[in-house]
């Protein structure tokens, strides 16, 4: 199996906090894998060092076999950010303009729209069932709605790697069951390696295929069946929940 | 007089060619800054012009080439202030504001009698605008378009989602330095048509009126041109006219273009 993400003995600090310390991991190709950990373990910024957001850290990162430093191929890699909702709703962008905007990874300079784009942004937006709201302002979508127009922006330019942060956590129940459903689809279908940040790991356990916890440092990554029989788990969640988690996968 | 007549007055054609093209600017730029949340550096920047026309009357230099590159210093200043002083925008642009008003009072208080030319750039006169101003504010107003053409999918990205922006490989930060200079130059260009203190209204105002109606980005910035046009050529039209100043008259009707779009939006939508 092919690598497309590696890190070895990854470290980072805001100033003077050490926030991530000695990280090594490697994600295979078609890889499902989970991000979790308590508040402050590190997983957004983790992810936010993965993406070039931060630059200061010691260690090796490489993505798709290529050195973080010179690596330039974004439009393989899709990213649905945190709190989608934390955009303007003032802004006044089409669902269309906005899922166009993941298309720019691909262009080079004068970056400009072409038919083969407008359609590519349609099929996206059919794969994900909101084709129907196309010229719809954005900031006027409820909260599913908008979290799936930003996903169609991460995935319009066909990523191998697709970066979820939090994805699930502004959705009702039946949204999110919808939402990872999308997701599994996109891994077993379209084989896009997926990470998924989480911080609910009793339901995430039924969907990834692997679970990586952080706490500033890997404290377990691996198959969730092999975490629930872990001494790791029961030190993070204590007997009871370690049961009450591990007994809904089972 | 008919209208024919009115058109046929060379300072007439001067100030609506220069008017227009300048509005156009004012308008694109202005609907980038108001939804990044800075609506105010048009009002900073004229203020760091105020400082930088006085300097040129103190030199004896045409002020626009005194004041075009010391507000694009002022622009650079007011971002790398927001980056490396760990300060908000907001506070970047009143720091250099104040300095850019207190140089010009300083300046002037220095000067032996340029205070009046000083001070007729305070409110602008596009009527007075010269041929040679109509040429260099055309085709400045030239430049900076293709350069936003150009730029276009990197700034529309970069204002609605900038840490996307970043993954996708923009480099945002070229991308926010083109803007500020872009809105250094476009503000000592306005400061022509409505001069120092009415120019955050030509990049405020048209934009506000298009986000009251538009259905999409492109529509935002097309509908925010049309309306700092229209207000520039009917504001300089009723100016003369009723014998109103030209600068306060396209601002006044800016105005009540946002008023009516803001009312249209509410009771007929």
């Amino acid at each position: 199996m092919s690598i497309v993400l590696s890190i070895r003995n990854l470290s980072f600090s805001y100033d003077s906090t050490e926030v991530l310390s000695g990280v090594s991991f490697a994600i295979g190709k078609g890889d499902y894998v989970a991000l979790a950990g308590p508040n402050g373990a590190g997983k957004t910024t983790l992810v936010r060092v993965i993406l070039g957001l931060e630059n200061k850290y010691e260690g090796t990162i490489e993505i798709f076999g290529k050195d973080s430093e010179g690596f330039n191929e974004w439009g393989r890699i899709g990213y649905l950010p945190q709190q989608v909702n934390a955009f303007n709703p003032l802004f006044p962008a089409t669902v269309k303009e906005v899922v166009g905007l993941g298309l720019l990874s691909r262009m080079s300079f004068p970056k400009k729209f072409t038919r083969s784009d407008e359609t590519k942004i349609l099929k996206t937006l059919e794969f994900m069932d909101i084709a129907a709201l196309k010229d719809k302002l954005v900031g006027e979508l409820s909260g599913g709605q908008q979290q799936r127009v930003f996903l169609c922006r991460a995935l319009v330019a066909d990523p191998e790697l697709l970066v979820l942060d939090e994805p699930s956590t502004a959705l009702d129940p039946q949204t999110r069951e919808h939402f990872f459903s999308l997701a599994e689809r996109l891994n077993k279908d379209k084989k896009v390696t997926l990470i998924i940040i989480t911080h609910d790991t009793a339901d995430i356990g039924q969907y990834a295929g692997k679970l990586l916890y952080l706490d500033k440092q890997v404290v377990f990554y691996g198959c969730f069946a092999d975490f629930c029989q872990s001494k790791e788990m029961e030190k993070y969640f204590g007997p009871f929940s370690q049961h009450l988690i591990c007994h809904q996968h089972t | 007089m008919a209208l024919l007549d009115f058109l046929s007055y060379g300072f007439i054609q001067r100030a609506y060619l220069a008017g227009s093209f300048i509005a156009v600017l004012c308008a694109i730029l202005g609907l980038f800054l108001v939804l990044r949340k800075l609506s105010l550096i048009g009002d900073g920047l004229s203020h760091v012009s105020f400082g930088a026309i006085a300097l040129g009357l103190f030199l004896g230099f045409y002020p626009f080439y005194v004041a075009i590159p010391l507000v694009i210093v002022a622009s650079y200043l007011v971002l790398k202030l927001t980056e490396k002083a760990k300060i908000y925008g907001d506070a970047a642009i009143g720091i250099v504001s104040a300095v850019g008003i207190a140089g010009g009072v300083l300046l002037a208080s220095l000067s032996n009698g340029f205070n009046v030319d000083l001070f007729s750039y305070l409110f602008g006169n596009i009527l007075a605008i010269s041929s040679q101003e109509v040429f260099l504010s055309v085709g400045l107003s030239v430049v900076i378009l293709l350069v936003i053409i150009f730029l276009y999918n990197d700034l529309f990205s970069t204002t609605f989602d900038e840490q996307f922006a970043k993954i996708t490989g923009i480099n945002t930060k070229r991308i926010n330095v083109a803007l500020m200079f872009l809105t250094a130059i476009t503000v000592v260009l306005a400061v022509k048509v409505v001069g120092i203190m009415l120019v955050s209204a030509m990049l405020i105002l048209p934009a506000a009126t298009a986000l009251q109606m538009a259905k999409g980005f492109k529509a935002a910035m097309i509908m925010a041109a049309i309306v700092a046009v229209f207000s520039v050529l009917a504001g300089i039209t009723i100016s003369f006219y009723a014998d109103l100043p030209a600068g306060a008259t396209v601002v006044m009707v800016n105005f009540l273009l946002f008023v009516l779009s803001f009312l249209i939006k509410k009771f007929v939508r």
